[in-house]
Parts: structure tokens; C-alpha cells; sequence
């Protein structure tokens, strides 16, 4: 009786060696990026919302190419301002409102979760209007296809972990190749494009500053931060697999303005050159394209809209439960069942019922909530902007990985360009409402 | 009853009834009590701030404390890192309770006046981390503290006792000075403590790891989740992280090392001595979703010609056999093969000179070390085995599935 395993030592060794061995090789590594990918595509990805493809479409359509030169500078903001939120998570391990409650203390974290709601709400009812009209453009009534949205928009959190609906997410972005196509099925002169996107052509009137404005507003919105960083940090991503997570940043941002030069072509191909000028938002545009480019572009573009509508009615209010959980301390985290993070699944579920009920309201003053949500936004990006270049060169915070100089020249220079881009938009937004149709 | 919020910002006067400056911090002195509040910190704008003792405070009152003593005998305010500050360590910070065995965060402080010859102390009774302290931090100052008591009365409240706060600081050294201990978390099962592990930050994590023992810290770190582990050994000294996966069962301790990067793993391997490294070694060479990578080299196995009794003593003498492995006792024939397991229910009721021989359980089910996981669920599924031998091409068992690893593998898979 003995309890000693006999094992030959050396041929153990040489086959533990060759067991290590095998993670250096090229299969493993891909294996590692594609285990981090998600969060950064998901968040860009779900940029280009109804709201924002209502607004690329304006842009094509008002001001043809000349806007294109205006996506490189957007790409590169974009990119700055999510690799912090990636490096904060991966750094500290906690959320961006968790940290802004730890380090700002109680009523700033207040003051940034009531405005989120807030802008989320509108942003919800704007995604719900998304898919009301493209469901329209496809024949079928709101009144089904709005409740059924919302009920498979709610299932699907409540029922599903983070990596089951982050795996149907990114099934999702695929989808918005769509606008690729029907770009190329609007025939543009693609040279003519090519050249108004590395050549910067700006006009001084109002309309087109305007339109930048909203352009930028549109892209760069603050719960994109939240809901990043808190995916970063569900996924459990250490600071050993940054490299990755900037690649999926990189990768997100990078994507996300291919599809807005797509959307931008495809209306200004057809709707500028044949002059239709003056379209009010997406799904006008989608119906305006029948007879310019056939029915199949406009069909797709219909798609694309209903996609990006159902996929953003998806992340925002889950973004928005998490930030308010967070900064007031409850649980939160679709990996919790309904039971251990009550107040987080509650909000989820007024956020959606809230915001797909107004759509049904006839009547309902969807213009105004749009525009006052826009003006919140205003308010609430350059507060949560500068909260994060604060944290993010916070020494004792982030230890080594605080920002290099030059990039804080770079955030810095971003952010003030971004918070005067948007206070630009709320003094129209507050004034010239009407004005301001671009911005949705 | 008083709340920290109410006394941080409140104005001090002095002896003579001239105002001092404002309320700013309250350290606590956990060298000296665990739970006095010894100083306050009086802002005075532009001009050095002050400290007040615990002894030169005559009254205390939401908004206003009085002092028995004159501003020119108060102290200049100097850094000590041995105190504990309630507004900047304390409040919106994360503390672990642990006698609810969670992580919360604070939003407001109770303290408890006591009135001893002219002076009054406050000691912190508990912390609250509910919808009343979050009121009182939203509107303090933004409305009276009768109209705030008010408001708070129709909140629930949630707090939790002092003695059960357990603080989290990641600093060494200020962990030493602030008299943190973990003694609490070692009396926790283990997985409670990995979940609250889960739910802080890395920095956190290591600074919980760090003082635990590494009995305790081993069996934590076996319930936390595997990414998470690895990223804390990583950031071991190699020494520590080789005396913490000792401690482990020798089927973790080869999860643990999978998950480590190769320079990494090369360093803590080598400080594992002897036996240990060898088990582990072994395990590390089989596919991790095989039998050999799910399996565990810890079981007993005796010979078929002993009797219950013997068995009985003979584990009963073994001080380094762990209880949990016992649930199947593996038995083997004259040429050291693999010939059946007993379940430990089956010893409990047999009768002293009952050779194991004659309890074992038909049929014999075994599975060999490459054998595919979904051959090993099948198997325990069939035979509603608790633990499955592991054997070599000659029939000699070289380790064991226990049923906890299949359920983990299958959740995994979920």
C-alpha cells in the first residue's frame, strides 16, 4: 500500500515542454484576438444607428461628396477617445462610472447617470422610430413590428449570457454590408468620392457647418464609452491582452467609418446628383432611392436601417441599466439573473417599453424629444470627456499606462473640438430647432 | 445619532465662539481604536489647514462642531498615512462585508456620539450602503439637515455593522499601517471568496491574495474563474505562487500553470519541489480535454486482500489524506492493476473483516488517459459514478475524475 506515482521524470518533462511549445504558434494567437474582438466592433458598430444613418443620408444627400473628407478626422477622434475606455478597462479592471464615482464621489456620478438616462431615452425612442419606418418601407404596420421588436430586443437580453449576446451582436454588424451594396448599386463615381475624402472642401454657410456638427455629435456619444468599458470588463480582459484590445478598437472604429462613406455615397450618387435635396430622415431616403437605383438598393438600405435600429434599441438601454447601476451601486451585468440585479433588469425594461411605447402614440412630439435628447447629449459629453482624461492620467489609477503626451495632446485637442462642435448644436438645438432637423 | 455627511462641511468654532474653518476630513487611528474618529481636518481656504483632537471637541452637531480649546492651540495638519481618511478612503469606495459576503460600495458613515467629562467622541458604528445614504450625499447642502433627516426616514435603510467592514487596499505597506486583516475572508468558504474576488479590480484582487494564508489562498484561487487566477499568479513573486499551488489539488495547480505564459510558468515550476512538480508535470502533459487533462493524480487506492478494518485505520493514520478524495476508494490486485472502486457508503456499512475484494462494485468502469471528454460524461452518466479511474495502457490507475471537475468542464460548455 503506497501512495507514490511512479513517473518517468524526463520523457514527462520533454512532453510538457512540447505541450508549451504549441501556444507560440500562429493559430493560437489568432485564437486569442478572436476570444477579446467584440466589445470594441459592437460599440462602434452600433453607432450608425437610426439616428446616425438618418443623419450620414442628409449628409449625402444635401451636400453630396463634399462632407467625405470629414470621416478620416471622425475615425481618428473615435479611436482616441474608445482606446481610453479599452485602457481603463483592461487597467483598473472597473467601469468608467465606477471610477467616476470613486474619484469625483457621489452627486457628479448622479449628475452623469440622470443625463444619461435621459439621452438614452431619446436615443431609444429615436432607434424604435428607426425601425418603425424602415418595417413601413417593407409593407408592414408599426403597430406588429414595434411590440414584437421590443419583445425580442428584451428576451434576448434577459435570456441569453454576455457571450451568447455578444455572439449575435457581431452576427449583426455583418449585416450592415448591405449599405456596401447598395452603394454599389447606386453607381457612384467612385474617383470623385476617393478624392473628397482625402481633400477637405468645406463651405462657411450655416447648413453645412451644421452638418458637421451633427455628424460628429452623431458619432462620438458618451454611452459608447460606457457600454465599452464595461464590456472590456465583463469579458474579463487583464492588462496582458491589451494589445488585442486595441486591435478590436481599432478594428471597430476603422469599420464603422467605411460603413458611414457607404451610406454617404450611396445618397449622394443618387439623391444629390438627381437632386431630391431634401429628404427629413432614412427611411425617406431609402423610398427615394426606387427610382435611382432600383428597388434593391433601396430595399437594402431599408434592411440596413432596420439592423442598425434593432441593434442599437438592444445595447442603449443595456448600457444605460449598466451605467446607473454602477455609479449607484447596485448589481448589474446580464451574466446576473433577474433575481440578483433587480433594479438593473427594471430599468432595462422601462427604457424599452418607454421608448417603443412613444412611437406608438399618435401624435406623439417625436421631433421635440429627439432634439432635447440631443441637447442633453450636448451637455453630458463634454462632462463624462473631461472626467475621462482626468482618470486616464491619474498615475495611481492607471500606473505605467497613463497617457504619453503626445496623446494627451491629441485627446485634449479631440475633446475641446467635440464638446465646441456640440455646444455649437444645443445653441441650435435650444434656438433654431428647426434647423437642426440633421442632427436626429 | 449622527452621519459623516452631516459632520464634513459643518463649521468649527472655538472656545472663544470664533469661527475656525470647515469640516473637511475625519481620520480614524486604527493603530490606536478601530473605530474613533481622532482628528478632524478644519479647511480654512487659503490659509494651512488645521487638526483638531478627539479631546478638544466639546459638541458635535449636523453642520456645526464646537471645540473646548482656541484656534491658536490647534495642531498644523501633517499626512499620516497610519490614519484612516472617512471622506476619501471611506466614502464611495468599495469595501468587502463580510458577513454578508459581498462587495459593496459605501455611501455614508453612522457615528455614535459618547460624551466622557467635556468632551464628546464619535465612534463609527456602521456603514451605510443603501438608499439613505445616497439621499443624504445627494442633497447635503443643498437643503437643511432637518428637512434631509426628514426625506431619509421614508427610505429603506441598509447598513452594514463596522466590525464586519473589511477595507480593500492595494498597497502593501498602508495595509500594515491601517491595521488591515483578512481574517474574516479566511473563515469564508472558499467560493464565496472567489465571488467577491470577482467583483474587484486586479489591483484588489492581488491585495486580498497577498494576505491570505496559502491554504486559504489556494482554495480560493481553485474556485475563481481560470482567467482570472492566472492573472493574478502571474503577478506572484514565483516563490509565493509555488507555495500557494502546493496547497492545491494537483489537477488545479495544472489548470492554474496552463493558463500562465511559458516564461512564467517555467520560473514557478522549478521552485515546486519533488513530489509536487512531478504530479503536476504529468498532468500538464495530457490534453486539456481529455481524461489525463480533467483528471487528478490525489486518490486512494489499496490493495483487494485488505479488510474494512484495515482500511479504516490505515486512512484514519494517514494525516495528508484530504477528505474529499475519499468519496471512492480504488482497489488494486496482486499486480498492482486496476480491479473495481468502492463507494465510501459501501464501507461505512460493511461488517470489519469484509475483504475489499468482496465490496467491490461490478462492473469494473475505467477510461484511459486520451480519452475523449464527452466518452468521460457519457461514462458518469451511465454509471452514476461520484469518481472515475484513470488508467495507464498496463490497467494501473494513474489518477481520478471526481464528478465536481465533470460538472465545472459541462458548465463551461453551457
Amino acid at each position: 500500500m503506497n501512495w507514490t506515482i511512479n513517473t518517468k521524470t524526463e520523457e514527462l518533462q520533454r512532453r510538457a515542454v512540447q505541450v508549451r511549445r504549441r501556444s507560440k504558434h500562429l493559430w493560437r494567437r489568432l485564437a486569442l484576438l478572436l476570444a477579446v474582438l467584440g466589445p470594441g466592433l459592437i460599440t462602434s458598430n452600433v453607432d450608425n444607428d437610426a439616428g446616425g444613418i438618418s443623419t450620414y443620408s442628409l449628409a449625402g444627400a444635401q451636400f453630396g461628396y463634399a462632407l467625405l473628407w470629414s470621416l478620416i478626422p471622425m475615425t481618428i477622434a473615435l479611436y482616441v477617445t474608445e482606446e481610453m475606455c479599452a485602457r481603463m478597462a483592461v487597467v483598473t479592471g472597473k467601469g468608467l462610472s465606477d471610477l467616476i464615482r470613486e474619484e469625483f464621489g457621489f452627486r457628479p456620478t448622479f449628475f452623469v447617470m440622470v443625463a444619461g438616462f435621459l439621452v438614452d431615452l431619446g436615443n431609444v425612442v429615436a432607434e424604435f422610430a428607426g425601425v418603425a419606418s424602415a418595417v413601413e418601407i417593407f409593407g408592414i404596420s408599426r403597430y406588429i413590428a414595434v411590440p414584437i421588436a421590443g419583445l425580442v430586443v428584451w428576451v434576448l437580453v434577459l435570456r441569453g449570457t454576455y457571450r451568447q449576446v455578444e455572439k449575435i451582436f457581431l452576427a449583426l454588424c455583418s449585416f450592415y454590408l448591405a449599405y456596401a451594396f447598395s452603394a454599389i448599386l447606386a453607381k457612384p463615381d467612385w474617383l470623385d468620392a476617393a478624392r473628397h475624402t482625402v481633400i477637405p472642401s468645406v463651405q462657411f454657410n450655416s447648413g453645412y457647418l451644421l452638418m458637421v456638427t451633427a455628424l460628429v455629435g452623431t458619432t462620438i456619444a458618451p454611452w459608447q464609452f460606457f457600454y465599452m468599458q464595461a464590456s472590456f470588463v465583463e469579458k474579463r480582459i487583464g492588462a496582458r491582452q491589451y494589445p488585442q484590445a486595441r486591435a478590436d478598437v481599432i478594428a471597430g472604429s476603422v469599420t464603422c467609418m467605411v460603413i458611414v462613406f457607404f451610406i454617404i455615397v450611396c445618397t449622394a450618387a443618387t439623391l444629390y446628383t438627381s437632386g431630391h435635396r431634401n429628404i427629413a430622415d432614412a427611411a425617406e431616403a431609402a423610398r427615394a432611392l426606387v427610382p435611382l437605383a432600383g428597388r434593391w438598393a433601396s430595399l437594402l438600405f431599408a434592411f440596413g436601417l432596420l439592423n442598425a435600429s434593432l441593434f442599437a434599441a438592444s445595447i442603449l438601454p443595456l448600457s444605460t441599466a449598466h451605467v446607473i447601476c454602477e455609479g449607484l451601486g447596485f448589481e448589474a451585468g446580464i451574466d446576473r439573473k433577474f433575481k440578483e440585479a433587480p433594479i438593473f433588469y427594471w430599468l432595462y425594461t422601462i427604457l424599452i417599453v418607454v421608448g417603443g411605447g412613444l412611437i406608438l402614440i399618435p401624435r406623439a412630439p417625436l421631433f421635440r424629444i429627439l432634439v432635447l435628447s440631443q441637447v442633453a447629449n450636448g451637455v453630458w459629453l463634454p462632462v463624462v470627456l473631461i472626467f475621462m482624461i482626468l482618470l486616464i492620467n491619474r498615475r495611481d489609477l492607471m500606473g505605467e499606462h497613463v497617457n504619453s503626451p503626445t496623446f494627451n495632446v491629441i485627446a485634449w485637442v479631440t475633446s475641446v473640438a467635440m464638446i465646441a462642435l456640440t455646444l455649437v448644436l444645443i445653441y441650435f438645438g435650444l434656438f433654431h430647432p428647426s434647423a437642426a432637423t440633421g442632427g436626429l | 445619532m449622527l452621519h459623516a455627511t452631516e459632520v464634513l462641511g459643518g463649521e468649527a468654532y472655538d472656545a472663544n465662539g470664533s469661527f475656525v474653518g470647515r469640516v473637511s476630513e475625519l481620520f480614524i487611528e486604527p493603530a490606536d481604536q478601530p473605530n474613533r474618529v481622532a482628528r478632524y481636518l478644519l479647511a480654512r481656504g487659503k490659509y494651512l489647514p488645521l487638526l483638531a483632537r478627539h479631546d478638544q471637541v466639546s459638541s458635535v452637531a449636523p453642520g456645526m462642531i464646537k471645540l473646548n480649546v482656541e484656534e491658536k492651540e490647534l495642531e498644523h495638519f501633517h499626512t499620516n498615512e497610519a490614519w484612516l481618511a472617512v471622506r476619501k478612503d471611506l466614502l464611495d469606495q468599495q469595501i468587502i462585508d463580510t458577513h454578508g459576503r459581498k462587495v459593496v460600495r459605501v455611501n455614508d458613515v453612522d457615528l455614535s456620539e459618547q460624551r466622557t467629562n467635556g468632551t464628546v467622541e464619535l465612534r463609527v458604528t456602521d456603514v451605510d450602503v443603501g438608499l439613505t445614504g445616497a439621499a443624504r450625499r445627494l442633497l447635503q447642502g443643498l437643503a437643511s439637515p432637518a428637512v434631509i433627516r426628514r426625506i431619509q426616514q421614508k427610505l429603506p435603510a441598509r447598513t452594514i455593522r463596522w466590525e464586519f467592514v473589511n477595507l480593500i487596499e492595494p498597497d502593501p505597506l498602508r495595509r500594515v499601517k491601517l491595521r488591515i486583516t483578512h481574517d474574516k475572508l479566511e473563515k469564508m468558504h472558499p467560493a464565496d471568496l472567489a465571488d467577491i474576488m470577482e467583483e474587484l479590480s486586479p489591483a484588489e484582487r492581488q491585495a486580498i491574495i497577498a494576505s491570505l494564508d496559502e491554504q486559504t489562498a489556494a482554495e480560493a484561487l481553485a474556485e475563481l474563474d481560470s482567467r482570472l487566477t492566472s492573472q493574478i499568479v502571474e503577478k506572484m513573486a514565483p516563490e509565493r505562487a509555488a507555495d500557494i499551488i502546493e496547497e492545491m489539488e494537483p489537477d488545479k495547480a495544472a489548470d492554474v500553470l496552463a493558463g500562465l505564459s511559458p516564461e512564467v510558468s517555467q520560473d514557478v515550476l522549478e521552485e515546486l519541489q519533488g513530489k509536487e512538480a512531478r504530479e503536476v508535470e504529468t498532468l500538464l502533459s495530457y490534453d486539456e480535454h481529455s481524461a489525463g487533462g480533467m483528471m487528478t493524480t490525489e486518490f486512494v487506492y489499496v490493495g483487494e486482500t485488505a479488510t474494512r478494518g484495515e482500511v479504516v485505520e490505515w486512512v484514519r493514520q494517514r494525516a495528508d489524506i484530504n477528505s474529499e478524495n475519499l468519496d471512492t476508494i480504488f482497489v488494486i490486485d496482486g499486480d498492482a492493476k486496476f480491479s473495481g472502486d468502492i463507494a465510501v457508503g459501501r464501507l461505512l456499512l460493511a461488517e470489519e473483516d469484509v475483504t475489499l475484494a468482496q465490496l467491490k462494485s461490478e462492473p469494473l468502469v475505467s477510461v484511459a488517459p486520451d480519452a475523449k471528454e464527452k466518452e468521460v460524461f457519457a461514462l458518469f452518466d451511465k454509471y452514476n459514478l461520484r469518481s472515475l479511474a484513470v488508467v495507464d495502457r498496463s490497467g494501473r490507475p494513474i489518477g481520478a475524475i471526481a464528478v465536481d471537475d465533470v460538472i465545472t468542464r459541462l458548465r463551461e460548455k453551457l
